[in-house]
């Protein structure tokens, strides 16, 4: 019953755009050819009468095919994603090269030709900055650097092989005669092996975040196929311009040059991107009175710092990737929270966005009678060539890399970043922006670097989750922010700097320890705003995090079952976890770094995957084997969530602390430990609450402010309920679980309390000044 | 930096403490310079000065634990094969390592390092990490940037995530539980000690 509605929405938008392209096909032809006709025709008609609509075809052309592409490529992605049971197996960009196809055969028939083609033009200006913008926004930072040398060992030293490799060896292939007759000579191979050689970010992108290998695994691939556009772009242009040159004229001053031009191209590059990054950084320091447009900036002028590595024949990828990676920091510093989700969604609207159209326009520039020369010979032997020498590059560099790391790299990881190698559509766009004067087979160079690019996007995307789970690859495991884990991980960066320093030697710690301190005197107070410094804390930071996932969980429950369900029940958190948090509360509230994905709709499936049902599961039976550590020795059969109960007592503690700041009450911490603890879903007790009509819950907004809350005098007056008066629920208390722990609890509870009370009016006094604010 | 030999000629239980500890003889031998370079005085032992005067050290935030941690009982003399011992907590985990049944665990398994990691924060040394405890380290650590009272917050949910029998400390079993998922041979292994 899926089925009928996605059927019809397919054919709904082939029949418009069928229709549309034959209006359109009609209409442009006959308004080429008869422009200057209809241009005279115009000048001369007189009208005779008002015109009350005209067709305005001719005006409105560009704009509206290009608002109608975007249309249909994002349709195409939705028709995909409805398909829930292909899309599990066979990955998304491989079924949208083929609505691609179809949609391509869908032109063709109505034109005889193609039409429609992914320029290299608009690939290059359009479509890919805001995809690599993206990633140098979400890249993991502290991973990314850490692991910079070997990432540049593989994306330099890498490429060239592979380029040198594949272009000699088809070479020598056709001079040993397997590919027929061709126009064509060594330079030429080497320039198809420079744009062949390079990763492709977007095709690794879209096949690797649905894999979710480990991080050390995906950051490798990933900046390698980031940093290598530099060494492609060198490499094509030296190669382009010793076409040109012609055979004869090279010697070992172009090669000199064109070593040379390789670091001015990616130094020059990513310094720009640099550079672009302190503007923005500077700018966002200053916007803080325009915060309805100050996310814009970073995307124009992430766009600018391409276009201007571009004007100045630098690596624009780089750049624009180096951008992203330097300004993510300071600008969600500076710019407010609600600035920084506006960024992140629109960043990801535009860079998914992008990726859809490209290779749905992969796809449709296929379906082209003009492009395609078949030579069996040289499409498998580059299909062959590629793969090899891609697998021997990765095993060779990777294996002296490991001579030099704490912990080697393991041979399956080797294996899947050697599978990993995806070529894209940026070297589609290369190859198409060839120049045919100068390379006679460019039809065959397209064709060949088409098959190539379906090669590794369909096939290798479609077998890489398999063979990922067949060879048991160390994955992502979702991990739950800790605040002791990151303040171990502080401690342990602090003893190791510091076994260094005794040691007398410099280690890695060293040059981070020398760039935080750098950063802190010098950068952070150039960059960034003075009240955003203050909270930078990343300890901090994370504790911030996991309190606003607490406030939001408190909010949904209190919020479904009444706006005051919490006060007018007896106990103070009795919150409902059948659904654990994470799928009530938006992805924005949850930082996508923790687990590399760098997509957010992966973050919010990813908590309502299958994938959590088992963690829930395991840390119900890790709460269970905790029980021998409780104190009651009976077994408990109601199976608590351990992070409910860190909720509830932390919730109870902040409950407590802000009632006492506003009514001076003094929480007792003892006797309310078990009656939270223990409270299960909804009970009621109707004997005692009295009708309320507080303001909404002070501590809702008190996530904001980190002000004290001075106690109004309406909260004065109506005390909700006060600790000693709790313990008279306990005996009504009626619990569909078992009630065993209740009643031992209370018992346990009782003599505790009646010692307590007396204590409690000077306690007052002590904590009612401590517990000024508790979040 | 005379011959490795004629240094680990120099160092009494050379052979002992090669096997115990796990260094290479050369890593023995350079640590035993640095040994004697930072004993300014030449006493033939270091003293808490001694740590003190290591410029970069100074600068650390926690660095009077780190330096409690090598004059744990509360002796002023630190000997060369106990500064030796403690440096090879830190040695990354040799996986290759045959283990005998009997031996006990060598200094740099995972379970040392925890509890190294565990005694810095455990002043008192009582087994137990208490909230105060706790409290100075991350004042300590967190430095000028947070309020009091957000400090304390910190501390009380970290016990609290960590606390399993909710005596509101963290003794050693449940720091070593809350940090089964941590990756400690990385987080707690110098490269250039292998």
């Amino acid at each position: 019953m899926v089925l009928l509605p996605r059927l019809s929405l397919l054919l709904t938008i082939l029949s418009v755009f069928g229709t549309l392209c034959r209006a359109n096909s009609s209409g442009s032809s006959s308004s080429t050819a008869t422009e200057s006709e209809t241009a005279t025709t115009n000048t001369s008609t007189t009208l005779t009468t008002l015109p009350i609509v005209t067709w305005k075809w001719h005006h409105i052309e560009t704009p509206y095919l290009v608002a109608l592409w975007v249309l249909v490529c994002w349709l195409c992605k939705l028709v995909v994603q409805l398909n829930t049971r292909l899309k599990s197996f066979f990955p998304e960009s491989g079924l949208l090269i083929i609505c691609g196809f179809i949609l391509g055969g869908i032109v063709w028939g109505a034109d005889k030709a193609q039409t429609f083609k992914l320029t290299p033009r608009n690939f290059f200006y359009f479509l890919l900055p805001q995809i690599i913008l993206d990633t140098g926004y979400f890249m993991p930072n502290k991973l990314f650097f850490s692991n910079l040398g070997a990432i540049l060992v593989h994306a330099v030293i890498g490429t060239v092989w592979n380029a040198g490799a594949v272009g000699v060896s088809l070479w020598g292939c056709w001079l040993g005669g397997a590919m027929g007759d061709l126009n064509i000579g060594l330079l030429q191979f080497l320039l198809f092996g420079s744009l062949l050689a390079a990763v492709d970010p977007v095709a690794v992108i879209a096949v690797f975040e649905e894999v979710h290998v480990n991080e050390v695994l995906f950051i490798w691939v990933f900046g390698e196929s980031l940093l290598n556009d530099g060494v492609t772009v060198v490499l094509y242009n030296v190669f382009d311009a010793f076409v040109s040159l012609g055979g004869e004229k090279i010697n070992a001053g172009e090669i000199i040059k064109g070593i040379v031009s390789f670091f001015v191209v990616s130094f020059g590059g990513s310094a720009i991107g640099v550079i672009f990054a302190i503007i923005i950084s500077l700018l966002t320091k200053y916007t803080g009175k325009v915060q309805i447009i100050e996310a814009g900036f970073i995307f124009v002028l992430g766009y600018l710092s391409y276009l201007t590595a571009e004007m100045l024949s630098l690596s624009a990828i780089l750049s624009v990737t180096f951008c992203g990676v330097c300004c993510q920091k300071y600008v969600n510093a500076n710019m407010d929270e609600k600035s920084v989700t506006a960024v992140r969604y629109a960043m990801k609207v535009f860079a998914n966005g992008s990726e859809t159209m490209i290779f749905v326009f992969l796809g449709v520039t296929a379906i082209d009678s003009v492009i395609w020369v078949w030579n069996t010979g040289f499409i498998c032997l580059t299909i062959l060539f590629a793969i090899i020498y891609r697998f021997i590059g990765v095993f060779t560099l990777t294996w002296f890399l490991n001579q030099y790391r704490l912990v080697p790299i393991e041979v399956i990881d080797q294996l899947v970043m050697s599978y990993g190698g995806l070529r894209g559509a940026v070297a589609y766009g290369l190859a198409a922006s060839l120049d045919e004067t100068r390379i006679p087979e460019k039809n065959l160079i397209i064709s060949t670097t088409l098959i190539v690019v379906y090669f590794t996007v369909v096939i290798q995307g479609l077998t890489m989750k398999p063979i990922v789970k067949w060879l048991k690859v160390k994955r992502v495991e979702p991990t739950d922010l800790k605040l002791i884990e990151k303040v171990n991980n502080r401690a342990c960066e602090h003893v190791l700097a510091a076994m260094e320093d005794i040691a007398g030697r410099i280690g890695d710690n060293w040059w981070t320890r020398g760039w935080k301190r750098f950063e802190d005197t010098y950068i952070t107070w150039f960059l960034m705003k003075p009240e955003a410094r203050k909270n930078r804390d990343y300890l901090f930071s994370i504790f911030h995090k996991l309190n606003m996932e607490d406030a939001v969980n408190y909010v949904t429950e209190g919020e479904k079952r009444g706006s005051l369900g919490f006060l007018r029940s007896g106990e103070g958190t009795n919150v409902d976890f059948e659904k654990k948090h994470g799928m009530e509360f938006s992805g924005v509230i949850r930082n996508p770094v923790p687990s590399v994905s760098l997509d957010i709709h992966e973050q919010d499936m990813k908590s309502m995957s299958e994938d959590f049902n088992a963690h829930h599961l395991l840390q119900q039976n890790l709460y269970r084997s905790r029980k021998n550590y409780s104190r009651s020795d009976f077994t408990i059969n109601q199976s608590e969530d351990e992070v409910q109960e860190i909720f509830q007592r932390t919730m109870r503690n902040r409950l407590e602390s802000f009632k006492s700041a506003k009514m001076g009450v003094t929480p007792v911490k003892k006797i309310t430990n078990f009656m939270l603890l223990f409270s299960v879903g909804g009970i009621e007790n109707p004997a005692f609450m009295p009708e309320m009509d507080t303001p909404p819950p002070p501590w809702l907004t008190e996530a904001e402010t980190n002000t004290g809350v001075a106690p109004s005098q309406r909260a004065q007056r109506q005390l909700p309920w006060s600790p000693t008066n709790l313990r008279r629920l306990a005996p009504l208390r009626l619990s569909n679980r078992s009630t065993d722990s209740f009643v031992m609890a209370d018992v346990a509870a009782a003599p505790d309390s009646s010692d307590e009370s007396p204590k409690e009016p000077s306690e007052e006094e002590r904590d009612g000044q401590r517990d000024g604010t508790h979040m | 930096m005379g011959s490795t030999s004629s240094t680990l000629s120099k160092i009494p239980n050379a052979d002992e403490l090669i096997q115990e500890t796990g260094f290479t003889s050369a890593h023995l031998a350079r640590l035993f310079e640095r040994f004697e370079a930072l004993d300014k005085d030449k006493k033939g032992y270091l003293s808490p000065q001694d740590f003190e005067a290591i410029k970069e050290l100074a600068l650390n935030p926690i660095c009077d634990r780190i330096i409690g941690a090598f004059f744990s009982s509360g002796q002023e003399m630190l000997d060369f094969s106990s500064f030796v011992r403690i440096l090879a907590h830190f040695r990354p985990i040799d996986n290759n390592r045959t283990k005998e049944p009997n031996s006990p665990d060598p200094i740099n398994s995972r379970i040392n390092k925890l509890k190294f990691a565990f005694q810095l924060y455990d002043q008192d040394k009582d087994g137990k990490i208490s909230r105060n405890e706790l409290l100075q380290v991350l004042r300590a650590m967190l430095e000028k940037q947070v309020t009091e009272e957000q400090l304390e917050s910190i501390a009380d949910r970290t016990i609290q995530e960590a606390d399993l029998d909710r005596d509101d400390a963290i003794s050693f079993e449940e720091f070593r539980k809350s940090l089964e998922k941590v990756n400690i041979d990385h987080k707690m292994s110098i490269r250039f000690l292998r």
